[in-house]
């Protein structure tokens, strides 16, 4: 997560101090991501050197020292916030590793290293869920980023039931060797194998 | 006592060659005040294990109590009524009758029970209030939004004194805001005192209960640990603040 596009956002209400930018961020975000004040203060001078914010009163950087967001960094914002995140190429998985060899390691069952994630993700899931029950009614930021965080473990989870049934298929009838046409699709692939 | 004991049960469909093993010796119970969620895929024998528990079939071995009280050698009568005054069931297609008020389908099962019309339509209403709906009472299902059809039918599964709701896919035909407020209203009956089986496929609905028992080929492979707090995942976050330092739940901000 971009933390220079969120301090740019907050800015774009209106000047404020670090520390300031520091706990609307945390009760933004319903404190999912918990900010040290050093990271803020460090993308602040980036932003300032790169024009993107400024400051009052040059030789102080006491905890006073109060930000405004430029022209240029309301327009980087506006651009930011539409630029999509790279969600394209597939990432290096640590899950999809582990299934993808523990379908070819001899002796395990790979049905039961599936459970062992799922049991755990849903563990995981259960506890995001009792936070969202206690304070999402009065924490609309709380209630967004647990959200967030529901549906991408609902997906890894989905994923795991869907290899548990393929795997399962696969094994009742395996497949065919692939036709010759896939050998460029492979390579793409090649990262995950 | 628990709430719903199942001891042992298994349940097989058809004979010879064409026999089906829907459920294996499942063991499960569930304490007043406790919400358990049943996960696994189609096929694994969930909704079996759900009309099982709620007595609308019978293990082919095996003993099911409701309320410490064992259903085997119940005649037919007697078992509708331990479902009509115990048993809230909850669908996924809601299964409002579509000729009565939401009003006369919430208080249908009690005055089935023998309870006067005037005062099952009173507990009706209440319940129905309970739920956020008491300016629908008087309205007919088809007039209902989906996620007020389904409140209409969690009023009537938890009207009188019914201590176990069993519900399969309650929120399946539902957004997910509106099937989250079916949880939330499930769950707050559960701190209540009510005790739920909530039988699903989708973890998001799952994580709500207190415990997510998982079912494959009719057998119950897995089930979660007790959940250690909200703490322990706050703390976990990027950055570790000192344990203390979060805002926890119950604590406001």
């Amino acid at each position: 997560m971009s933390v220079r596009h969120a301090l740019l956002a907050l800015l774009s209400e209106g000047p404020k101090y670090g520390l300031q930018l520091r706990e609307e961020f945390e009760a933004r975000t319903g404190e999912v991501w918990p900010l040290n004040i050093g990271q803020v203060y460090t993308t602040l001078q980036r932003l300032e050197r790169d024009g993107l914010v400024e400051s009052d009163g040059a030789g102080d950087d006491g905890p006073q020292k109060g930000f405004r967001i430029t022209a240029d960094g309301e327009q980087e914002l506006a651009g930011w916030l539409r630029t999509p995140p790279d969600l394209a190429a597939p990432p290096r998985d640590e899950l999809v590793m582990k299934v993808l060899v523990a379908a070819r390691v001899p002796g395990t069952d790979v049905h039961e290293v599936i459970q062992v994630h799922r049991r755990y993700l849903v563990e995981l899931m259960q506890q995001w869920t009792r936070i969202k029950e206690a304070e999402a009614e009065s924490d609309l930021g709380l209630a967004l980023a647990v959200d967030a965080e529901l549906f991408r473990l609902d997906a890894v989870i989905r994923w795991l039931d869907s290899a548990d049934g393929r795997l399962k298929r696969a094994a009742a009838d395996p497949p065919r060797p692939a036709p010759a046409a896939l050998p460029r699709l492979r390579r793409r692939v090649g990262a995950l194998r | 006592m628990s709430a719903l004991e199942l001891r042992e049960v298994s349940k097989t469909y058809g004979t010879g060659a064409g026999v089906v093993q829907a459920l294996r010796g499942i063991d499960l119970s569930v304490e007043p005040g406790a919400m358990v969620a049943v996960m696994g895929p189609s096929g694994s024998g969930k909704s079996t294990l759900l009309t099982i528990a709620g007595s609308l079939e019978d293990p082919t071995s095996g003993e099911v109590l409701i309320d410490g009280t064992a259903l085997s050698g119940m005649s037919r009568n007697a078992k509708a009524r331990l479902r009509r005054r115990s048993v809230g069931f909850v669908f996924q297609e809601f299964n409002l009758l579509p000729g009565l008020t939401a009003a006369e389908n919430v208080s249908l099962p009690l005055e089935l029970d023998g309870m006067s019309a005037r005062a099952a339509r009173a507990a009706g209403i209440a319940a129905l209030e309970g739920l956020g709906l008491g300016d629908r009472a008087a309205r007919f299902p088809d007039e209902l939004s989906g996620g007020e059809r389904q409140r209409v039918a969690i009023a009537r599964a938890v009207v009188g004194e019914r201590g176990l709701l069993l519900a399969d896919e309650p929120s399946g035909a539902l957004d997910s805001v509106n099937a989250e407020e079916v949880m939330r209203l499930l769950h707050e009956a559960c701190k209540r005192g009510v005790a739920a089986v909530v039988v699903t496929h989708d973890a998001q609905l799952a994580s709500w209960a207190d415990r997510v028992v998982f079912l494959r080929d009719g057998r119950v492979i897995d089930q979660t640990a007790p959940p250690p707090g909200p703490e322990s995942l706050l703390g976990a976050a990027p950055g570790g603040r000192p344990p203390g330092s979060h805002r926890l739940p119950g604590e406001g901000p």
